[in-house]
């Protein structure tokens, strides 16, 4: 694909996500207005970015009157946390950071002795201490409902209880643009101001906005190695096992999660809109194939799991 | 316009999961330019029919998954235009869903299945269609390879559902025979129903224009939250933060401040992207005004000339959407109208209203769950409101219980215009 010249098609695009933008950020400012304490949960994935550019769009020129919020596995790319820590100081916010690795050395939670066990599933009980600790009646999430199926009837405002547990009864259906914030006590809410983005927007937003996003998004030299049909990059929580090789490669990746089950694809493409050409026809060839499909579709809703959606 | 909002609904096997798995899927196709023609049609071909099945069939999944009060929401886009879809079950368990996802919607899709006609799911459909304010219909009737594309099969349908439609006053309507299966009509023209002289569906939603009357429409800015950042650099800055629920405001106009009525001038309208010297409908937007008034969250920015009316007593449409509790003369309840909450008690049920015909309504002494009623409420204090017929954004309002903090209800200020006379 040719690199985008300006035409009509672009402006169209353009229109579409002024839209978009405008509704995330009556979102927004609605929790903000009617909730006393709400957070904003930061993985560094490129839907919390999408997210967090929004948030400060809505407040402007006020500072953010909330912290981001980072529930963090101790597995993180390097990367992915300078970029966390320095967006945290332009931005002069406060940063919580749940941890995985503290909360396993306190027992707060216990690691799974399975082999191949992630700390994906830890985050959920270190993100509802979090919340109580802090004491967050709100916290902005960045999932989307085309992610897959069984979100297309999400809300945009859902009620947990204390133990986080979403009560399909307690789902209240939400019309024209009103969203009733009354909560009940023990009662907390997440917000996903991007329900009505789909991927593409999320990447055109990005494009447009000139939004920067954490380096391993784009190529990059990697000291790899092959697990499971899938490059995993090699690093202090991540080391090869029986006849592995570690070898150099250009990758990119998908997603800001945990290093030990994020792999990386091979690719060239080091500039924004060479990663959404490729994104593009990866999307034209997943069509096709058909048992292939539903293992994309597996793999990426792990994906998108493990870049801190919960 | 750049998102179109779509409400579907349908009835059991009319064929709206084929209709919609089929603008899902094939709407794609429409964006690979890095695909030659004859690839994309050949790939089409081979593996579509196994991935309409899967995407009907998880369509169909959720729908078994029982009565709920969920709207699925779908995305397709075009190089020329984004779609929202909320899906909704056509059963009439399901009207408060249908009354949730046609309160955004700019289309009503009504699909039809040619060989049953127009059955009362389809008239309840336009008449809650109507009720929500949508203004423009679009009929797909459709198996029509079960009728040999035959235009007898076609006409009836469209003479029987015009008359509807014109009933209810949705003035912008169109019919459409297709064949969501085959793929007759849905993205490509059908080359076996040349009777047919218009466009198939796809393209008619990517130039559907949705008629400009926001054009003349009076500003309304529910306040949704002032911004005071207090900094050094911004000491003195006050901003009200809202969305434009209609109309247009420019610098230097000037506003009333609702409800007291005080009149002060824009001095600055800030966009997401910065100063803006106008700026319209459904934009989100932080506006500064000359004056140094009291205005708060609730308050109403408006046009000096043309006010809003500002009343404690209303007259509403409402459908209530509580399972375990019903509306009634007495109930007190809380109320959200724009960004103002209060309190609001049911002062009379006028009437309920018979959803699956036109003007039909009988007395009640309740609504119950999905039903609709004509209502009178007296608010604890006064709402700055349009009729939900000039502007959704401060015309509507939800009800709320007060014990559960469920939505038990939603409403539009007015009645509708095809209502007659209530009485008898
Ligand atoms: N012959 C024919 N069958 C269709 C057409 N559209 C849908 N169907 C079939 O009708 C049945 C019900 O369709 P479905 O989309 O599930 O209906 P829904 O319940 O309204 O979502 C399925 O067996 C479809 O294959 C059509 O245009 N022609």
């Amino acid at each position: 694909m040719n690199s985008p010249e300006p035409n009509s098609n672009d402006l169209l695009t353009s229109s579409q996500l002024k839209a978009l933008e405008a509704e995330s950020i009556h979102i927004i400012r609605e929790v903000v207005a009617e909730f006393e304490k709400p957070g904003l949960l930061f993985s560094g994935g490129k839907d919390s970015i999408v997210m967090l550019h929004l948030a400060v769009k809505a407040l402007q020129p006020a500072k953010l009157p909330f912290p981001i919020v980072h529930i963090d596995t101790g597995h993180n790319f390097p990367e992915a946390i300078e970029y966390r820590d320095r967006t945290a100081k332009n931005l002069g916010i406060d940063l919580v950071v749940g941890s995985v690795p503290e909360a396993l050395e306190s027992g707060r939670v216990q690691a799974s002795t399975l082999p191949g066990a992630s700390r994906n599933r830890l985050q959920t009980p270190v993100l509802l201490d979090t919340i109580r600790d802090r004491k967050f009646d709100a916290v902005f999430g960045g999932a989307r409902r085309d992610e897959e199926r069984a979100r297309a009837k999400e809300r945009v405002y859902s009620f947990r209880d204390e133990f986080g547990q979403w009560d399909p009864k307690n789902q209240r259906p939400e019309l024209w643009n009103l969203y009733n914030g009354f909560t009940n006590t023990g009662q907390h809410i997440r917000v996903f101001p991007l329900s009505n983005w789909t991927e593409l927007d999320i990447w055109q937003y990005i494009l447009e906005e000139n939004i920067e996003l954490p380096s391993i998004y784009f190529a990059h030299e990697r000291e790899v190695f092959e697990r499971d049909g899938m490059l995993m990059a090699y690093s202090e929580f991540l080391k090869p096992e029986n006849g592995e090789k570690v070898f150099t490669e250009k990758v990119r990746f998908r997603t800001v999660g945990d290093m030990t089950i994020t792999g990386g694809l091979k690719s060239d493409a080091e500039t924004l809109e060479q990663v959404i050409a490729e994104i593009a026809v990866a999307r034209v060839s997943e069509r096709g194939a058909s048992r292939a499909d539903d293992r994309t579709a597996e793999a990426a809703m792990e994906d998108r799991k493990r870049e801190g959606y919960f | 316009m750049e998102l179109l909002r779509i409400a579907t609904a349908g009835s059991v096997d009319d064929g709206k999961s084929t209709l919609i798995g089929r603008l899902l899927f094939d709407s794609k196709a429409i964006y690979d330019d890095v695909l030659d023609s004859a690839e994309q049609h050949s790939r089409r071909q081979s593996s579509e029919y196994f991935n309409l099945a899967l995407l009907t069939d998880g369509l169909k999944a959720e729908r078994e998954q029982g009565i709920t009060i969920d709207v699925a929401y779908r995305y397709f886009s075009t190089p020329k235009r984004k779609f929202i879809l909320a899906d909704t079950p056509g059963h009439v368990q399901y009207t408060r869903n249908m009354v949730t996802g046609a309160s955004t919607a700019d289309v009503a899709l009504i699909i039809v299945d040619a060989r049953h006609g127009v059955v009362e799911q389809s008239r309840r459909h336009a008449v809650i269609g109507a009720l929500l304010g949508i203004r423009h219909v679009v009929v797909c009737v459709n198996k029509m390879d079960l009728v040999d594309f035959k235009e007898e099969a076609f006409r009836p349908i469209q003479d029987d559902l015009h008359a509807l439609l014109e009933e209810l006053e949705i003035e912008s309507h169109h019919f459409i025979p297709i064949s969501a299966l085959e793929g007759d009509n849905v993205v490509e023209k059908s080359d076996r129903m040349p009777w047919y002289e218009d466009g198939p569906l796809l393209p008619h939603l990517e130039n559907l224009e949705l008629s400009d009357l926001t054009q003349d429409a009076p500003f309304r800015f529910p306040v949704q939250y002032v911004i005071r950042p207090l900094s050094n650099q911004y000491h003195d800055y006050r901003g009200y933060a809202g969305t434009i629920a209609s109309g247009s405001v420019e610098v230097g106009q000037e506003i009333a401040v609702m409800p007291s009525g005080a009149t002060t001038t824009v001095t600055h309208i800030e966009s997401p992207d910065g100063e803006v010297t106008s700026a319209g409908e459904a934009e989100a937007v932080t506006i500064r005004i000359a004056d140094n008034l009291d205005i708060s969250r609730g308050a109403l920015l408006s046009s000096a000339s043309e006010r809003p009316t500002s009343d404690n007593t209303l007259d509403a449409t409402v459908c209530w959407m509580g399972e375990r509790s019903s509306l009634r003369s007495g109930a007190m309840l809380r109320i959200k109208h724009a960004t103002h909450t209060a309190r609001a008690m049911v002062n009379e049920l006028q009437c309920k209203i018979d959803i699956n015909h036109v003007s039909v309504t009988e007395a009640s002494e309740e609504l119950k769950l999905n039903e609709i009623g004509q209502v009178t409420l007296r608010t604890s204090e006064p709402l700055v409101f349009d009729q939900y017929a000039s502007s959704r954004g401060t015309g509507s309002f939800i009800l709320i219980d007060e014990s559960t903090n469920e939505t038990v209800g939603a409403g539009m200020i007015g009645r509708p215009p095809y209502l007659g006379e209530i009485g008898s």
